[in-house]
This record gives structure tokens, sequence and C-alpha cells, in this order.
């Protein structure tokens, strides 16, 4: 493998430099002088290029090629988002200058909300969660608000699917609620039962995902918000699926009394490895009394922030108003796209996902075999059991096709699970493609598994050992 | 309308055939009837991409890009190198996903390693995390780092700034964590007030150094009394500055975070930014989201991994410390290539520069008639009080492209210089400034 960038130091080699300080040195106290220059590299321009173009060589986007992980919904990241973001107009603003200054950006904003808004059936929104995870917090926080102003302090419950993503159960304790879990029922949604037992006055809220995370949209939806309500409590929408139903369905009207969205999923944001994401939170009036300060609203005269002086307001969620730069292709994306091209990507994103698991479900079992929304699970547990070759195993081989392999062991409760998300920006071609791939491993599990249990073969490293990672860590470089 | 499909019409309706539909609509045929939109969401129809950038061109225009920026408070204006412009688009880096397969992602995770290494060298900590939504909810993050049963307190000195106190207490609000304040005494610490606050039911005195005020903090002092109750000290820091400032390590602290903005990052109208986290290697177990770890392969390969994941969302759910799932990790490469970019040298002149265009320019409103708020030592930022209400000089500074420094009330205001103000920038503002008084 690559060199660190470390290793490619050489004692002052230098890339970028600055012109001599035009103004008098200052002498500060030697106390609070650094004692020796920090060890960074010391590089050419032609070092920085080679080194990241090598290191570029070593990572797989999207645009490298088919990324099938379920719920994470990797879709086409366009350009012209790139473009958008990077204009002078939005980049060089500085976040303290005044509304007053900046109405290209203020109207941006409210424009982003107000669309938000519209495709989920909510009533107002804040762009100021920096991520899904910041906002299922920040929706957790605005209904304890909302239970604290009705004097409603017994509520110390949040109720999740077994199903669910971790940060519903992680969010929910941080904001100071015990966790109860409900079962699924045969056909991967809530169990409605189980759910009418755990409901009573102590409970704050239920998170949901819908279509759930087995990419099933549930048909009781309506009825579980209501008997949730009918118990004084309210109902979260973690809008991590919204991808399957944009233009047909919508939380608003399900129910939810606040949603939260994945930009960096359902709105074609670039997932840059890990982040920066956006996760913009939905409400229904109800709730907005209690937005966090630094959400966008505008007024009688104009437009102003939340802040101190709204005192029902659960506090600042982070510092200013959002991820803009990520705000503003979400909004070019939804130009782009329209109320038209929304309903078809949504679509197109079920009949794709429908479409891969019709060719798939006699080479594997389907979890839930009914027609599924935009992703679908398939259990590998047979094919461990009768060849030793498990879902890990299976995803280790697809490295050597050029392509990322799907979720795997997610949700927890479909073993040796692989969760497949096309999303509607993949070709006929690549999934076929992939169909293939999938049997012909299938098939060589059983003729020749060694074949399959010594991949991958065409990775710059095999088979990483995590264990050691994690007994015997190494966070940083190991200077001489 | 743009609508990103690859598959035509054609192949939809193939697609469809092959698994027993006749329509798009009918893919939602299990959904209960009654939730089904009945008529198009209520938005514009698609438009061509030339129409998009259009618009999208038109919103930015309207806005007042200065020339000359003399505002920080954590945000700032820095040059950003072209080759850091240029690589942090690579479309393998944008678009790529958390890289949990290791395999396919060893460049991703170098360069988060490679992040996490350079955190630690301008810090002096041990271990770094992969960084967290911006510093004000690093700063929130760390209280779950220092917090034990028996200490519950945490000390925040009233020079932080406003929004990290207030993150901090957002986060806090419904967990047993009390936030006391600490007062200050001519801009910084007071001494007096922290040790008679600090006890053994502190878990930690956050403190911000440079601190909002610009000035500087006496961190040796202040780390040995607050360790010597057990306590332990967070350093709030803007990471430029440590190209020129003694590092926490140094100074005793036990956790460094901060905004990282000002490594090589737009000002962007406040986001996406980049908390970073670094600590002393004992309170690794306790740092929140991702970590990257060196390791081998299976042919004894240096090769790196997501790892220490026992202590995130995805595997203790509701027990974990923090739902944090992504890191910044585009704004984490971008911040890497920056330092790698200017280098130790480069790190050093931009903050000295940062300093001196400062020094510089306090000095000549000094002779204007400003007077400096607070009389300790400053960095890049300082407090004048002014002869001119803040609304006049706003004004007249807006009128010659210069967005002016931060208005804290009528009189007071925050200046911030960067290597990015001339010496001929600071003269025109001074002269303008003169022009005014007179």
């Amino acid at each position: 493998m690559s060199q660190l960038i470390f290793e490619r130091s050489v004692p002052f080699r230098r890339a970028v430099r600055f012109d001599t300080c035009d103004v008098p040195e200052v002498k500060l106290d030697e106390k609070y002088v650094r004692l020796s220059k920090a060890r960074l590299p010391e590089v050419s321009e032609v070092d920085i290029v080679r080194h990241y173009m090598e290191l570029s060589r070593y990572s797989f986007g999207v645009d490298n090629g088919f990324y099938p992980l379920g719920s994470c919904t990797m879709k086409y990241n366009p350009k012209l988002n790139e473009f958008a973001a990077s204009l002078e107009g939005f980049t060089s603003i500085h976040p303290d200058q005044a509304l007053s200054s900046i109405p290209g950006t203020v109207e941006l904003m409210d424009k982003l909300s107000l669309s938000l808004t519209e495709i989920t059936g909510m009533d107002a929104f804040t762009l100021q969660p920096a991520a899904g995870a910041h906002g299922e917090f920040t929706g957790l926080l605005l209904i304890r608000a909302y239970h604290k102003a009705h004097n409603d302090n017994k509520r110390t419950k949040v109720i999740v699917p077994d199903s669910s993503h971790g940060t519903n159960p992680a969010s929910a304790s941080m904001a100071g609620y015990t966790v109860v879990s409900v079962p699924s029922n045969n056909e991967g949604g809530v169990d409605v039962e189980a759910l009418k037992a755990v409901l009573n006055d102590e409970v704050a809220a239920l998170m949901l995902t819908n279509p759930n995370t087995l990419g099933l949209f549930d048909p009781n939806i309506s009825e579980i918000a209501r008997l949730v309500h009918e118990v004084g409590g309210l109902v979260y929408y973690d809008g991590a699926n919204l991808n399957a139903i944009m233009g047909t369905a919508r939380p608003g009207d399900m129910g939810f009394d606040v949603v939260h969205l994945n930009l960096h999923k359902t709105f074609s944001t670039p997932h840059g490895g890990g982040g920066p994401g956006s996760g913009p939170v939905g409400v229904k009036s109800c709730l907005v009394p209690y937005l966090p300060q630094g959400t966008l609203i505008k007024e009688a005269y104009g437009y102003r922030y939340i802040d101190e002086r709204d005192t029902l307001s659960i506090g600042r969620m982070r510092s200013y108003y959002g991820n803009f730069l990520v705000n503003v292709r979400a909004y070019t994306y939804i130009l782009s796209l329209g109320c038209d091209g929304l309903k078809s990507a949504s679509q197109n994103a079920v009949l794709n996902a429908n479409y891969m698991m019709n060719a798939l479900k006699d080479t594997f079992p389907v979890a839930y075999p009914q027609t599924c929304m935009h992703e679908f699970v398939i259990s590998l547990a047979q094919l461990k059991k009768e060849t030793e070759i498990s879902a890990k195993d299976i995803c280790k081989a697809l490295l050597d096709y050029q392509m990322h392999p799907p979720t795997m062991y997610f949700p927890l409760i479909v073993h040796e699970a692989l969760m497949i998300e096309p999303t509607e920006t993949e070709s006929k071609e690549s999934m076929d493609n992939f169909i293939q791939v999938l049997k012909d491993l299938k098939q060589l599990a059983y003729d020749d598994p060694q074949k399959i249990l010594n991949a991958p073969y065409t990775t710059p490293v095999k088979r990483v050992d995590d264990v050691q990672a994690a007994r015997n860590p190494i966070l940083k470089y190991q200077f001489k | 309308m743009a609508d990103y499909l690859s598959n035509t019409p054609d192949q939809q309706v193939q697609m469809l055939k092959e698994i027993g539909l006749n329509s798009l609509e009918e893919l939602y045929a299990n959904l209960p009837q009654d939730l089904i939109l009945q008529k198009p969401l209520n938005l514009a129809l698609g438009q061509s991409e030339f129409s998009v950038f259009d618009t999208l061109k038109d919103l930015s225009s309207k806005n007042k890009v200065y020339k000359t920026i003399l505002r920080g408070a954590g945000v700032e204006h820095h040059y950003i190198p072209s080759v850091v412009k240029q690589l942090s688009n690579r479309e393998e880096f944008v678009s790529a996903y958390t890289p949990y397969q290791s395999e396919l992602s060893q460049g991703i995770l170098q360069s988060i390693f490679e992040y996490q290494s350079s955190m630690c060298e301008i810090t002096g900590m041990d271990v770094c995390n992969a960084s967290v939504y911006d510093g004000a909810t690093a700063a929130a993050e760390a209280i779950q780092m220092v917090i034990e049963k028996n200490r519950r307190k945490i000390l925040v000195p009233k020079n932080i700034h406003p929004q990290v106190v207030s993150v901090m207490r957002t986060y806090t609000q419904w967990l047993n964590v009390e936030i006391v304040d600490v007062e200050c005494r001519d801009g910084v610490v007071d001494m007096d007030d922290l040790k008679s606050k600090c006890d053994d039911n502190c878990a930690a005195l956050f403190i911000q150094h440079p601190n909002y005020f610009g000035l500087l903090e006496d961190v040796m002092d202040i780390s040995q009394v607050v360790h010597s109750t057990g306590a332990k000290l967070v350093q709030y820091t803007n990471p430029m500055t440590l190209g020129y400032l003694k590092t926490p390590r140094a100074n005793g602290v036990d956790i460094a975070i901060g905004e990282a903005q000002p490594l090589g990052i737009p000002m962007s109208y406040g986001g996406p930014f980049l908390g970073f986290m670094a600590a002393s290697a004992d309170l690794v177990r306790r740092l929140p989201g991702r970590i990257v770890g060196q390791t081998v392969d299976e042919n004894g390969k240096r090769a790196f991994t997501l790892t220490l994941q026992a202590r995130e969302q995805h595997i203790r759910r509701e027990k974990a410390s923090s739902s944090i799932c992504s890191n910044q990790a585009l704004m984490a490469l971008t911040a890497s290539m920056y330092l790698a970019s200017v280098g130790p040298s480069g790190l050093k002149e931009v903050s000295e520069h940062s300093m001196r265009k400062a020094h510089y320019f306090a000095n000549e409103l000094v002779k204007l008639g400003f007077k400096l708020k607070y009389s300790g030592p400053y960095f890049h930022e300082f407090v004048t009080v002014s002869p001119l209400e803040n609304t006049v000089i706003e004004r007249v500074l807006d009128e010659i492209n210069v967005l002016s420094g931060l208005s804290l009330s009528s009189h007071e205001t925050l200046w911030c210089c960067t290597e990015t103000i001339k010496k001929e920038d600071i003269d025109r503002v001074v002269n303008r400034l003169k022009e005014v008084i007179v």
C-alpha cells in the first residue's frame, strides 16, 4: 500500500508559501509560545498531489461503481450540485453577516424549508441539525419540551422497534429517556399487540422508520400513530427511507409529529467518505414553539433566527444555522427534479429494488417476500449452514468485482442479512451484472468454497485484522 | 427535468413486466390507499440544468461578498490553497460512503488516520477522533468524556464563545449534569472564583484559549488548580493558533477540542464545519464518534480500519454515550490536506501573521481614540471600546467593502485579523474611520 504523508516528508520541503509579513513583529511572553514546531508533513505540492491521487485510487465512491448499501441510499451525486455549492456568494459569507446583506441565502433557506414541508406533509422545518442522528436528538428534545410545556412530566419512555437503526435508541438516551424495545411481527412491521402492551401515559414517543429498515411499508402505520396519540404520546419519523415514497406518500399524512430527513441520502448530497451530511427536522405546528435557536423564521417585518428571547426553544443544537453548503446541494436537487422528478425518482427506486428482489428470490431467501419498497433483505443463513460461507464472506468476494457490497448484518433481526438498495439512478445492466455475480458466487460457495474464503484477491489489502486494531490501538502516526 | 435516471421508460416497462406489474403506481398497491397522494406535490416541475444553475447564480449574486473581513469569533477567512480545493473535490472521496469495508476504502481510512495524526501533532495529544459536526458539539460531546458518578459539575468561564456554551447546555438539559459559570476578571478566568468553585464534585473546567475576547489565558496555572481537585481540564481552541502557541498538552490540558474551520474550509455561512476532539491516551475509550486505527492484513501488510467501534451507537445502541453516526470526513480530509500544504512552517506563519496583523491594527485603532477593553495579552483577536457607535462603524466600512468586527454591544467590537489582511487594507480602514471620527 501507499506511504503515509508523514513518510514522504523531507526536511524544509514546502508546498504553499506566504508573502513576507508587512507589519511589525510582536513578541509574546515565552510562556505562551510553542516550544517546537509541529511535526506536520514537509512536502512539495507535487508530493501532495501524488499522495492524494494515490489515496483516491484506493477509495471507492458511487462514481466508481455500484453501491447497493441498504439504508444508505447511495444514489448518484449530481455534479451541478457541486457547482452550485461552490458559488462564491454562498461559500465566502461569514455566518455573523447581517441577514440584510445576504437575501439570496435567506431566500434559499426559506424555499428549501418550504419545499421540505411540502414533500413531507409537515408544517415547519429547521435546517440546523448536521446529520440524521443529530436530527433525531433534536426531534426528541422537541418532544420532551412539548410534554414539559404541558406539565406532563411522567413520560420517561421512548419506544423503538427492534429493527431500528442504532442512532434511534442512542438519541433517546441522550434526551434522558429510557428505551423500550418493541418486536416486529412476521410481516416485518410493528407488532401492534405488543405495542399496545407497552403504551401508557409514561410513553413520550414512538420512533419509527417507514418504510422500515427491512424495506417494508407498515400497513398499520395510521393505526399505530393513532394508538400513540391516544395515550398522549408523539410519533417520530426517522426519514432515512424517504427515498421510497416521495411524491406518493408523506409522513405528515401518516400521523407523524416530527420527522428528520437525511439530505445525504434522499436528496443526493454526497456522503464524502462519512460526512458531512445534513439532517433537517420537520414538525407539525404543535412543536413549532420549541424549535432550536438558529432556525430561520419569517415574521411580519422580515426574517430572523430563533434566539435566547424565544424562551420555549429547546436551545441551540450546534453553532450557527446548519450545514448550509450541503443544504444548497439539496435545494439544487429539488429544483432540478421538481415535483415530477422527485416522484419518478422514488418510483424507480422501488422498481429497481423489486426488480432485483424478483431476480434473486430463487437464489437466496428474501427475509420478507412481498412487494418491497426501495430496499430488501436477503438471508444467507441457509448458505452458511450448508457451505460455511457467510454473508461477510460473500461481501469479501464481491470486492473483486468493482462494486461495493450491500449492507451486512443489519437489521439485526435477520440472520446473515444482506440489505440491498440499488436506488433509482442505477441502470438495468448494472443491476443485472450484480445479480449474475451473486448467482455465480452462490454456485462457487457449493463448488469451491475455499476460493471464496480466500477472497478478496484484487484489493490492496486483504482481510484486515480488526481484532488486533482494537486490542492494540495505534491511532496516530508513530514518529521514529 | 433532470432526474438522473439511467433506465428509459421502455426499460422501466420491461422491468415492470418481469415482476408482473403494469405501472409504477402498482408498486404501491400494498400501501393503505388513503395515504396515496392524489395530486402532485405543490412544487414546480423539474427544470433543466441550465435553468437551475441560473437560479442558483442569481441567488448567490444577491449576497454581499466582502473583500476584507475583520470578523472572526471562531469562523475565519484564511487563504485556501488551490491544491486543497482541487484534490478535496475528487469524486472518489466525495462520493464514497463511510469506510466500513476496509479493503475497499484504504484511501479514505488512511486520510482519516493522517488527519488524526496531524491534529495530535498540533495539539500535542495522544489520540484524536475522526471528527464531529463542529466545535460547539465537540464541547457538548466532551462533557460525556469527563463526567463520573460523583463528578457531575462542569465549570464554564464567561469568556467562552456563547454559542458553544449554549450547545453544552442544550445537550445536558435532561441529564444529571450541572453547568456552573466561572467569573472573569479583565476578560480572563478569575482564579479566585475558579478556586472557590473547583471542588471534588467537579468533572472538568472548560476554558477557551485564546478566549472569546482573543485574550491569552494562563493555562498552566489553571491546570494546576483544576488537577489539584482531581478534575479534568478541557481546552476549546482555534487549531490555527497552535502553529504559534504552546500545545494544550504542554499546558497540562486533558482534552483539546474546537472548531477547525480555519484549516482550509471556507466560511460557508456556518457549515459544514469540523469539530475536532483530541485527548490524552487514558481517555481514548471515552472518545465519541469514529476512530481509525492502524493494523495489518492477513499478509502482514499495513492496513487501516475503523476501530474501537464498541463505543459507538451501532453496537451499544441506547448504552452508547453519543448517538453520533457520521463524522465530517470530507472536511477532515480538507483540513489534513491544508496542514500538509502549509506544513509546520506555513502553519506557524499563518498563525504568527494573523497575530501580528491584529496587533498592528489594534495599535492603529488606539491611536484613533479606540480603547482596548482588556489589558492582558491577546493573539489574533481583540475587543475595542470605540468613540463611534458600532452601527456607524459597520456602515462606513461596508461602504468600502469591509466587513467590520463582531458587534458585542453598542460600542464594543470583537476584531479578528488573519494572514489575508494586508497592511494597506488596515491602513485604508483606519483612514476611513479617522475621517468619520473627525
